[in-house]
């Protein structure tokens, strides 16, 4: 009987769902923020901390149970050296999850899990550029109006208008090559870039 | 066994049925920094933060 058994199946066999986690943690590692489902966020936290406590025991045989565990070598490194020295003084509870409401097409309720420490906000900064470089190519005026929504508002509004400005510098270049093969094009991106 | 003594009536089958098939608006709030509707415990859609925090760029989910 399933009586007690309290890990989510995720629609996996065992062996599929423990390579899916490890996969998530070592990518919860690397990017110090991962957003997923309600569902595998709560299954990824207990494995993710585990391997945090792994971390901060610091030993080799204790990197060797990180590794079996993860199967991914560089990954564990950076856990070993960059993300378990944060958490020294914290005694569990290393991760959060934060809902983010229902997602388009199957309505699953979507998470972002990252670690607490100050060093989680690098995926955000990554995702973040991304897609503000795509959001700049399409509609520019939203753009501006969210970084003057960005000044305002939080304390971590100057690291976004920074990366603000890096798709910016980068989007002129891709438009220099479109203007040397068709003449047209090249005008549109022109008036793209005094917008922007 | 037990057996009804009665047929239901006609308004009592009706309403039987209707309350299962009321549709409810899930309970909002106000955002406090930008004042949209949002669903409490969840990121605001309009403006990405979440306790205060810029939690997400709502560009990215547009």
């Amino acid at each position: 009987m399933r009586h007690l058994k309290r890990n989510a199946k995720l629609g996996r066999k065992g062996a599929h769902r423990n390579a899916m986690l490890a996969n998530m943690v070592c990518s919860l590692i690397t990017h110090k923020r991962v957003t997923t489902t309600l569902a595998k966020a709560k299954a990824v936290r207990p494995v993710a901390e585990k391997m945090v406590t792994l971390g901060k025991k610091g030993s080799i045989h204790h990197r060797r149970l990180a590794v079996s565990r993860l199967h991914q070598e560089d990954a564990v490194k950076t856990l070993f050296t960059e993300i378990a020295p944060q958490f020294e003084t914290r005694q569990g509870g290393y991760t959060r999850i934060i809902k983010l409401g229902e997602r388009r097409g199957d309505a699953s309720s979507m998470a972002i899990i990252e670690f607490v420490e100050a060093g989680s906000p690098q995926g955000a900064d990554s995702k973040g550029s991304k897609s503000k470089s795509k959001a700049k190519a399409t509609k520019p005026a939203k753009a501006e109006v969210a970084a003057e929504e960005a000044d305002t508002a939080t304390a971590q509004a100057p690291e976004e208008v920074e990366e603000q400005a890096q798709p910016a510098d980068q989007e002129p270049q891709a438009s220099d090559v479109s203007a040397e093969e068709t003449p047209d094009s090249g005008s549109e991106d022109t008036s793209k870039k005094t917008d922007s | 066994m037990g057996v009804p003594k009665r047929k239901p009536s006609r308004s009592a089958q009706r309403k039987r049925r209707a309350s299962n098939s009321v549709l409810h608006l899930p309970q909002l709030s106000v955002c406090p920094e930008c004042a949209a509707p949002y669903v409490p415990h969840r990121v605001c859609p309009s403006c990405g933060q979440y306790k205060g925090k810029q939690v997400v760029n709502i560009e990215s989910y547009g």
